[in-house]
């Protein structure tokens, strides 16, 4: 099948590839692009480890192709890090919170944390735990999880949360 | 997994979307959000040669009032259902929908035609469409046609649309103000589809009802109108007896398959309290 041109902006840079029509999102991102950060989880659309923000939306990148992502502005997590190569506040709380056991869902989870804090700068606990149903942890018990994302908002918010890892 | 190969269309208008279907015949696709599509062309139960995306369709997307009606176009997503303020105010029973349809990433994604235009009986929106009496306006190659949802369901997979015709808009009658509504869905976990939900919406005269349409969700091979339990319900004060016999009535249409969601009779079963549930939920929720 003949091959398409896709021109996209991903982590900021503009990306010009050629893609088999069938090649899904995910696989274009980390065989092509070497972004091995998104991951193949249950490669079914249910747990998230492949979850990027594409154009304002989490999407799970396992049920996309990468033709459909053609002028899609992407970001995946090896495009979190501040310009100054410090930690993004999701980043700094998954690690001050412990937010990770394995590590295998958080690329996923921080993506998902990131837009869910665009729309909801300062959500509660309820909120978190909805915002990010659609990402399996088969670690953590989500509870550190939603304590990152809660010092997180606060960082970004401006006001540091108290409460230390525990 | 990796689907099977295609070429891809990206079609910007109906006119053009249409012919190339027409066109590329039986082996073309039309994709919508792809969220049952893509999923399928993995496991390669399907295997289309010619896949047609509507995302660039601009005239498919948007909610707007006409008249009476609100018309949904059929690649408005199901995150922007949630997010429209017209729907949240004029017919709030989508957005309750909508938030119990998967999961985030999937509503930024699974549009509202996808849908209602599957035919996947687990799908939540055909039975509230049903409910509300839409019509979905069908585009093929000889013109529109207008279907009413309550007549759209033929089987599991299997609707009214012809060959090459796609979905391109949902007209909703606007329920009159006031009206009371709940969309009450069983379900194991988040993402998961219903084992038995109902939808209902009613209004209310005084203590008595005014009117009441019932949609049932997965509990057969396609979604359900419950013409018979709204009948009875009518006029009613939603009194225990009167509930009961609504209940008996609408489990009595079901026919729900033995699954992982649990065996037939429970299913059924499992209706009926939803629906009693989304009948007392819309009653609270109904002006007099």
């Amino acid at each position: 099948m003949a091959k398409s041109q896709i021109s996209l902006t991903v982590n900021g840079k503009k990306v010009e590839e050629l893609v088999e029509p069938r090649t899904l999102l995910i696989h274009f991102l980390r065989e092509q692009l070497n972004l091995t950060g998104p991951h193949i989880g249950c490669d079914t659309s249910h747990c998230g480890a492949c979850t990027v923000d594409l154009d304002g939306k989490s999407v799970k990148s396992c049920t996309m192709f990468a033709v459909q992502a053609n002028g899609a502005d992407i970001r995946t997590i090896e495009g979190m890090a501040n310009a100054d190569g410090t930690l993004h506040a999701l980043q700094e709380g998954f690690r001050e919170m412990h937010g990770l056991q394995c590590g295998f869902c958080t690329p996923g989870m921080i993506l998902r944390a990131y837009r869910l804090l665009q729309e909801n700068s300062n959500p509660t606990e309820e909120e978190i735990r909805f915002g990010i149903s659609g990402n399996l942890c088969r670690c953590t018990g989500y509870q550190n999880i939603v304590k990152a994302i809660q010092y997180a908002a606060a960082k970004l918010g401006g006001v540091p949360l108290q409460e230390a890892a525990e | 997994m990796i689907p099977g190969p295609f070429a891809y269309h990206r079609p910007t208008s109906v006119k053009e979307a249409v012919g190339l279907l027409g066109s590329l015949g039986d082996d073309a696709r039309a994709i919508a959000g792809g969220h049952s599509l893509i999923p399928m062309m993995k496991l390669r139960l399907a295997s289309p040669t010619h896949l047609i995306d509507l995302a660039a369709v601009a005239d498919l997307k948007g909610v707007r009032e006409d008249g009476r009606d609100i018309v949904v176009g059929a690649m408005t997503t199901q995150h922007e259902l949630i997010n429209s303020e017209l729907l949240a105010k004029k017919i709030p029973i989508l957005r309750e929908t909508s938030l119990l349809i998967a999961d985030p990433q999937v509503r930024y994604i699974g549009t509202v035609g996808g849908n209602v235009a599957n035919g996947d009986p687990g799908n939540d929106m055909p039975a509230v469409m049903m409910c509300l009496n839409a019509i979905y306006h069908a585009v093929g190659k000889s013109g529109e046609r207008r279907i009413a949802a309550r007549e759209f369901y033929q089987g599991a997979y299997f609707t009214s649309l012809e060959p090459g015709e796609i979905v391109t808009a949902i007209r909703i009658p606007v329920p009159a103000a006031g009206h009371g509504y709940a969309y009450e869905k069983l379900k194991r976990k988040i993402g998961d589809y219903a084992t038995a939900a109902a939808a209902v919406v009613l209004t209310m005269q005084g203590d008595k009802v005014a009117s009441c349409s019932i949609g049932l969700t997965n509990v057969a091979e396609t979604p359900l109108w419950a013409e018979e339990a709204g009948k009875i319900l009518t006029g009613s004060t939603l009194d225990a007896a009167t509930v009961k016999k609504a209940v008996a009535a609408a489990e009595a249409i079901t026919s729900p398959a033995t699954d992982g969601r649990g065996p037939a009779a429970y299913r059924t079963k499992m209706a009926g309290v939803m629906l009693t549930r989304a009948l007392a939920s819309a009653k609270s929720r109904a002006g007099t």
